[in-house]
């Protein structure tokens, strides 16, 4: 399984293998790799029918560009009738009644389900250590984390069990995995993927995008997931360009946004001597790198940790134990099955957002944090409207450091949170970024990410693509995957 | 000391569109539970609530009917409390920037006319129920309301009585139903309230603190609620004590108020504007639509009907009580009837049959061209108002129309002045010694000559001729 999806539809219309063989293949690893933990439901025999299916409807004609492709769901969108967890115990058993907008579209475009991967609960850490079903090991180390939240999808991806998965990204939570596991992630601008089926963390941050081994990979997924929904009103009313028609353009005069603060302090040096390389090679094919600044992104982590978990505690608060999921056992009365219920469902940094992102809300301090963490939201994204003007495109690093040791941070949230100081103003500000391979630092893979203008994915797709076409960070795997 | 009451309505009127306001279930009353609950009503994990366009509409309507400020851009917030019967464990409201601002609504009370000011109405979503009856010991929750479209109307603490409460909850309520935006019905809870009541000393500017009244589902309760609450308020300072900010709760039964949470045990809501709904943006399209959809406002048409059919305030005033009434009234005039008597008729004979029935004026069984049918038989002297009266009860038992039903019970009125001479004569004639009496001035014999003569013609002869007719012949 070490095809690109580009690949493997190629091989499929030219009738070269089946979509039953493709899943076979795909479900055979996840079962020889199941130590790494990246699925948390597989269902085989659901898989194979599918399979069957795609490979039925490919000979009578009725093929798109994505029949017959196996992948995987993060297991925060909703599938009907396969059990959703969110990463969680609240909703451990959980099986949705309907499918989210991008199952339902993926399914569409053909695209073949394996399973469900393991994630950060309710998508809350950089690590997939907060995951009730265990942590999701890195496959070029296993003993360092994959990054998270979506790091069953990155890690599932990476030892190529699967071709591709989708992920979500509220602060980071496609791209650091992405770095960490050596693989192509992209997350969309807000409103380009419908958020319905989606489970919510931070509504106003939460955008669900393609993980896959290349660009090219990332351009057919985005096509497949991207564009308007009745279902959800955040999702943009605006047309969807042609992703894979736009990734043939070179780059000549391509200016290239640097953030001098980006490779300093904290900053782990190979890791900023790999994007630099990067960005030296991008200089080779035409590009001219530009220096531009972001001066409030420096406050991007605080006001981050405000938004989002005052969102998420609200988001949240539906796992009350009445109409499904988990409920406590046993409880007295309505207030103690509330409180039992939701003590016994979450895990740890779930509830301390919840009651970050409560503290945030109250009386007293709405004004103090909500209000003030909206208008720094505001100044970071006037930043980056500034830099636009100088710049097509930003690039740096995805994350200050390389895959870090299982449990290395998980006693220090802060150090946690500030894994994500690079994505995480790509958030507040709704814009696209993707991490793609940059190279190694110290046996482990580094990720460069570019950050966009609002609605220009196709431009961060075609600069990563041509990126990907004289580089093969890529396409190295993991030793014995 | 004299106290001077001072009160303040929170109503939520149900907004009749046929789906929820962020989801497409269904709105319709009394299905069984939970039929009309989807995955959006029930809160399941990831999905989203898309704005209905038509409860946008109607409040923007409702808006332009109160003179208010309707709002080109209003933010739905989230209002965050734990409750079985809430499954997001958030309402979905408008705090800070609601849809309609600044209106009023003029009354009519005893002492004249008033207006109330309107302070805001803003969208938000109805929670579920909890059921405990049949659920052995358990409780049970029925989705099928939550999510049901509201306006919250929250009016200025502008009435100084519970019977001003009532008039403007009676305006506020015809107003709604003319715009054909709720149901009104205060049974089903279509038409609920909450009132802010405080007492002052007369002649003191700053308000008394207030008490929160909720649970009360008619127009009755209302002003008991009020008038009880009033009296205990008056005790509590009268006796030195202080009245404590709470919301109390009606109990109808009891007729009395008691403590439900105090201002301390209140909910922090923590309020914060939805991320899953953009700002709300009113189009000039949308405005433009509701001022075409806008019919004739209750106040309007009462001057109108007083200009144009010559009615009294009264009779205009019940006329246009109701949109239904009022076009049926519209309607036996343009049928032909003369404007007043149809007044008279619809209602007198037709309300007080309606009333009796138990029917509303859409399920009347005389319809406005058959009531007119028969006002133009009274009119032209064909029946006399009496006979007509049983007219009416032979149309509304299906007996057919009025010339129809005239005609079979021989009700068609004399007024042949050869006829009526000729019984008139035959009745002097049979009675000589009131005849004797008339003559020798006693005038109230006169009716006797006139009821005589209406038996002898069956009820048929023309009143107004058999007066004539006798004063003539009677005189010596």
């Amino acid at each position: 399984m070490t095809l690109t999806i580009t690949k493997i539809a190629e091989d499929l219309a030219a009738g070269r293998c089946s979509s039953r063989e493709l899943v076979d293949d795909a479900l055979a690893r996840i079962r020889a790799h199941a130590s790494l933990n990246a699925f948390i439901t597989v269902d085989e025999d659901a898989a194979r029918r599918d399979a069957e299916a795609a490979d039925r409807a490919r000979h009578a004609g009725g093929a798109g560009a994505l029949t017959g492709v196996p992948i995987a769901h993060k297991d925060i969108f909703c599938t009907m009738g396969v059990k959703t967890t969110c990463g969680s115990r609240m909703l451990a058993d959980f099986v949705p009644p309907y499918d989210a907008t991008v199952v339902r579209k993926m399914k569409a475009a053909g695209c073949v389900m394996v399973g469900k991967t393991n994630m950060d609960e309710f998508a809350m850490g950089s690590s997939n250590e907060t995951s009730y079903f265990g942590p999701v090991r890195n496959p070029w180390d296993r003993d360092r984390v994959p990054g998270g939240s979506s790091g069953g999808s990155a890690a599932a991806v990476a030892a190529r069990l699967v071709p591709a998965a989708t992920g979500t990204d509220t602060g980071g939570s496609i791209r650091q995995p992405a770095a960490l596991c050596g693989i192509t992630g992209l997350k969309p601008s807000y409103g380009r993927v419908s958020r319905y089926g989606l489970i919510a963390f931070a509504s106003s941050l939460d955008q669900a995008g393609p993980m896959a081994q290349t660009a090219e990979d990332c351009a057919h997924l985005l096509a497949a997931m991207a564009g308007f929904d009745e279902h959800d009103a955040t999702a943009l009313d605006v047309p969807v360009p042609d992703y894979v028609a736009g990734l043939g353009r070179d780059l000549k005069g391509l200016r290239i946004g640097v953030v001098a603060g980006h490779f300093a302090q904290g900053v782990e040096p190979l890791v900023a001597e790999a994007v630099r390389e990067a960005l030296r090679e991008y200089e080779r094919a035409g590009a001219v790198l530009v220096d531009v600044t972001l001066p409030n992104s420096a406050h991007a982590v605080p006001c981050y940790y405000v938004l989002a978990p005052a969102e998420a505690s609200s988001n949240l608060a539906r796992y009350d134990g009445v109409r499904y999921g988990f409920r406590a056992p046993e409880y007295q009365d309505l207030e103690d099955m509330y409180k039992k219920t939701r003590s016994q469902g979450f895990g740890p940094e779930v509830k301390r957002r919840i009651m970050m992102g409560t503290y945030a809300l109250s009386a007293g301090y709405y004004d103090a944090y909500y209000v003030k963490a909206l208008r720094l939201r505001r100044l970071i994204a006037d930043d980056f409207a500034r830099a636009f003007e100088h710049c097509d495109v930003i690039a740096g690093p995805v994350s200050p450091s390389t895959a870090f040791a299982l449990g290395a941070k998980n006693t220090d949230p802060v150090s946690m949170y500030l894994n994500d100081i690079f994505t995480i103003p790509v958030n507040l500000a709704g814009l696209p970024a993707i991490s793609l391979p940059a190279g190694f630092a110290g046996g482990l893979p580094v990720g460069l990410q570019l950050i966009g203008r609002y609605l220009d994915e196709a431009r961060l797709l075609n600069v990563a693509h041509r990126f990907q076409q004289v580089t093969d960070w890529h396409t190295r795997v993991p030793a014995g995957f | 000391m004299e106290w001077e009451t001072v009160i303040g309505l929170e109503v939520h009127a149900q907004l009749n569109t046929r789906s929820k306001i962020f989801s497409t279930s269904k709105t319709a009353y009394g299905a069984p539970p939970n039929t009309q609950a989807n995955v959006v009503d029930a809160a399941f994990p990831g999905v989203l609530p898309v704005l209905n366009r038509e409860a946008v509409r109607m409040a923007a309507q409702f808006g332009l009917a109160i003179g208010a400020t309707v709002h080109r851009r209003s933010v739905f917030a989230r209002k965050n409390y734990f409750y079985p019967d809430l499954p997001k464990g958030y309402q979905i409201s408008q705090y800070e920037h609601p849809i309609v601002e600044h209106g009023h609504l003029a009354i009519t009370t005893p002492a004249g006319e008033k207006v109330v000011g309107i302070t805001r109405a803003h969208l938000e979503e109805d929670a579920g129920k909890s059921l405990h009856e049949d659920m052995n010991g358990f409780t049970g929750i029925d989705l099928n309301r939550a999510g049901t479209p509201l306006l919250e109307i929250v009016s200025e603490p502008d009435m100084r009585s519970a019977a001003e409460a009532v008039a403007y909850l009676k305006t506020l309520h015809t107003l709604v139903r003319y715009l054909d935006i709720c149901d009104g019905n205060m049974q089903e809870g279509s038409f609920r309230c909450d009132a802010n009541v405080s007492v002052r000393p007369m002649g003191q500017a700053r308000l008394g603190t207030r008490a929160e009244l909720k649970n009360i589902n008619s127009f009755r309760f209302v002003e008991r609620a009020i008038d009880y609450e009033v009296r205990r308020q008056i005790a509590v300072l009268s006796s030195g004590g202080q009245v404590r900010q709470e919301t109390r709760l009606y109990d109808s039964a009891r007729d009395e108020t008691r403590s439900m949470r105090s201002k301390e045990e209140a909910h922090d809501y923590r309020y914060f504007p939805d991320p899953d709904l953009p700002a709300l943006i009113v189009s000039e399209a949308l405005m433009a639509e509701a001022t075409l959809a806008m019919p004739e406002l209750p106040d309007a048409k009462r001057r109108r009907f007083s200009a144009q059919y010559g009615l009294s305030a009264y009779d205009a005033g019940v006329l246009a009580s109701s949109r239904e009434l009022a076009q049926f009234y519209e309607d036996v005039v343009a049928a032909g009837a003369e404007p007043k008597l149809a007044a008279n008729w619809v209602t007198g004979e037709l309300a007080a049959r309606l009333n009796a029935d138990g029917l509303d004026i859409a399920d009347t069984r005389v319809a406005a061209p058959a009531l007119a049918g028969l006002l133009r038989r009274i009119a032209d002297g064909t029946v006399s108002g009496k006979a007509a009266k049983d007219v009416f009860e032979a149309m509304w038992t299906g007996a057919g129309d009025a010339d129809a039903v005239i005609d079979a019970r021989g009700l068609r009125q004399v007024s042949d002045d050869a006829a009526i001479e000729e019984v008139v004569r035959q009745v002097i004639a049979a009675n000589p010694k009131q005849l004797a009496q008339y003559r020798a001035g006693e005038e109230k014999v006169f009716t006797f000559f006139v009821g005589q003569t209406m038996k002898a013609s069956r009820g048929k002869a023309n009143p107004a001729k058999v007066n004539e007719i006798l004063k003539r012949l009677l005189a010596p």
